[in-house]
């Protein structure tokens, strides 16, 4: 009995679907990987995947919101999840059309996925090579990148940090723009991550590139004191 | 015994305290830093001084204007994407919020052995750091026929303002099928790209308004900033409307009649609708006033800002000779840091750290389609000097150039956040 209304359930939503969207197949994981090329910047995905400038995506399909272990979030996504809030493949959809539009405060830059079909496939993409969430998977320990961690062993100079700042704050508004994010409040590991990968060229832009080739260590870890304390 | 152990403690923390602090107890009174010209130098040297010296430096800002408006994003105000109130800012926010003393009034002189400021309006301010951030002036007989009183006939539209209101009502009052004409200024000059952008803000303007109008570009200089990333531009999205007559094309012999509204190029008189005359360019009025001066700019130490001649005053922004940035908004507010943190570490012991500055320009060539040019710097004896730096690229993806617009909208907000809030 339950079995047969599971199934006919699932028919139902089956037909709905396809006459609600009728171009809309299966995400394709192939196309997927394609489509997340751009994501690799920050993100990274798969065996070996530690958090960058964004949390690595294992297993993100059925995890609670803003709830990836050794990664600070924004408060609006570690609330979502203290709330009991968990990614769905609903969700991730949502989100991923516009990152700052379904969570208002969070900190990833991003406009988002204009095609709906472009998202199952990254959706796709991300259980295929991530995975979906497992009972005791959110315990495994997460390394940090060891080029990171040497920099956030460094005691940053927190005076120096915020005459170093001044450069940044010529683009950086602590409200945050529409392209060019707030930086205020970030923490350490992100904000090193993010700056490492601008500096070794894995993330491009070319002011960032050019501010941060500049930047040596003790400089970052000026910085980073700077903002971790400066709201 | 109270009494006496109350003023025995009241006489041990003073002693104590100005054995800590014996320069505050020396010091006759509060260091007074004086700041000439409201623009991205001084408003942010201003800001800075203020905010980080927390008290210590008393500080005053000479701005004759009430509501500042930038000169860049004016350009995208004459293209339509950018409104004109948008381009202004009050001085309430610095006064307000870091307690600086804003006066309203024109710096006419410097009598640098008083170590004072003369206002036109008569008084006299005492300093023990000047900042002078004067921006631009415009160096006499440039363009053969013109001048500050031909003004209003052949606008400048080159230091903000009313200017290029005026410039952009002439421009909405072309006939259709008109010309209109630039004379660009030979370098040094303010912000290298801003004649070219206009070039194509005016461009984008016509072509919705006026799509058979002319652009005539009288250009002294072979060569300009980001030209082949320009020129790309103007052929994809305005072919056919611009004409550029360089040095090989006689724009050396350039002479404009603004009564009778003609360019005459190497003897060859043209008749135009707009004429917008930006002529060749000097240190603002205060620098030479000051005694500060080498030619036409005010020469400065590259490790602060410090000028050559007197080094109590600073000069920040287009006014100073002090290496490889280009004169822009966003070299001053550069600068004013660099200034800002020499300034109140002398006067108040707080560290000093080196000079390192930065530029970036963005330019809008049409709608969704913008390029930059940056470089980072650092200080040396000869001056300041570029370290690294980059370029867009013709030939971009659309997106990265609709990215690189929006980012110039954020720096905007940033940059006059940076400045006056």
């Amino acid at each position: 009995m339950t079995g047969l209304r599971a199934f006919t359930g699932a028919l139902t939503f089956a037909v709905l679907a396809a006459a609600t969207f009728p171009a809309l197949a299966e995400g394709d994981p192939a196309q997927g990987e394609t489509l997340f090329r751009p994501c690799r910047a920050c993100h990274m995905i798969g065996d070996g995947a530690v958090h960058r400038v964004g949390p690595h995506l294992n297993g993100i399909v059925d995890r609670a919101i803003g709830a990836s272990p050794g990664y600070q979030f924004s408060d609006a996504l570690a609330n979502a999840g203290a709330e009991g809030r968990v990614w769905t493949e609903g969700s991730l959809d949502r989100y991923m059309a516009g990152p700052s539009d379904y969570f208002p405060g969070t900190r990833m830059v991003f406009r988002g996925v204009r095609s709906e079909q472009d998202r199952q496939h990254l959706i796709a993409y991300m259980l295929a090579a991530g995975g979906r969430s497992e009972a005791g998977a959110e315990l495994a320990e997460v390394a940090v990148a060891p080029e990171i961690a040497a920099i956030l062993e460094i005691s940053g100079d927190v005076p120096y940090g915020e005459y170093l700042s001044s450069e940044c704050t010529a683009c950086h508004r602590d409200s945050g723009g529409s392209d060019i994010p707030s930086i205020r409040g970030l923490a350490p590991s992100v904000f090193i991550a993010g700056m490492v990968a601008y500096r070794d060229g894995s993330r491009e832009h070319q002011v960032m590139n050019t501010v941060a080739r500049r930047l040596g260590d003790e400089e970052l870890a000026a910085l980073a004191a700077y903002f971790a304390v400066a709201h | 015994m109270t009494i006496n152990r109350r003023a025995f403690l009241g006489t041990s923390v003073a002693l104590t305290a100005s054995l800590a602090a014996p320069m505050i107890a020396r010091a006759q009174a509060t260091p007074r830093v004086v700041v000439v010209g409201g623009g991205s130098g001084g408003a942010t040297a201003a800001r800075y001084i203020a905010r980080d010296s927390a008290g210590a430096v008393d500080v005053t800002l000479i701005e004759p204007q009430r509501t500042y408006h930038t000169c860049y994003f004016g350009n995208l105000y004459l293209g339509g994407f950018f409104n004109y109130d948008d381009l202004g800012h009050g001085y309430g926010g610095l006064a307000s919020n870091y307690g600086i003393n804003v006066v309203h009034d024109w710096a006419v002189g410097v009598d640098r052995d008083a170590k004072t400021v003369a206002l036109a309006t008569g008084a006299s301010v005492p300093y023990d750091k000047l900042v002078l951030s004067p921006g631009i002036d415009f160096v006499e007989g440039s363009v053969a026929g013109w001048s500050v009183s031909a003004q209003s006939r052949m606008p400048h539209a080159y230091k903000g303002g009313t200017q290029v209101e005026l410039l952009r009502a002439q421009i909405a009052a072309m006939p259709q099928g008109g010309t209109f004409a630039m004379v660009a200024p030979p370098n040094p000059y303010r912000c290298p790209p801003g004649p070219y952008e206009r070039i194509s803000m005016v461009a984008h303007y016509l072509r919705e308004n006026n799509p058979t109008a002319k652009i005539l570009l009288v250009d002294p200089k072979e060569t300009f900033s980001k030209q082949g990333l320009f020129e790309d531009g103007w052929n994809r999205h305005y072919a056919g409307m611009i004409t550029r007559i360089g040095p090989d094309m006689g724009s050396a012999v350039v002479e404009v009649d603004p009564a009778a509204m003609t360019v005459t190029i190497d003897g060859v008189v043209e008749k135009v609708d707009v004429c917008n005359v930006i002529p060749g360019q000097r240190a603002g009025q205060i620098a030479f006033a000051a005694g500060i001066t080498d030619g036409n700019w005010a020469p400065v130490s590259a490790y602060d800002m410090s000028s050559k001649v007197d080094p109590d005053i600073t000069v920040l922004g287009d006014a100073a000779a002090q290496g490889a940035m280009p004169k822009s908004g966003f070299s001053a507010n550069s600068q004013a840091k660099v200034a800002a943190n020499a300034i109140v570490s002398a006067l108040t012991g707080s560290r000093a750290f080196p000079a390192r500055y930065s530029n970036t320009c963005w330019s809008l060539l049409d709608t969704d389609d913008g390029i930059k040019v940056g470089a980072t710097y650092e200080a040396s004896a000869e001056g300041i000097v570029a370290i690294d730096n980059f370029v867009s690229q013709i030939g971009e993806a659309a997106d990265l150039r609709a990215a690189t617009y929006r980012e110039s909208l954020d720096w905007y907000a940033a940059i006059t956040t940076d400045m006056f809030v």
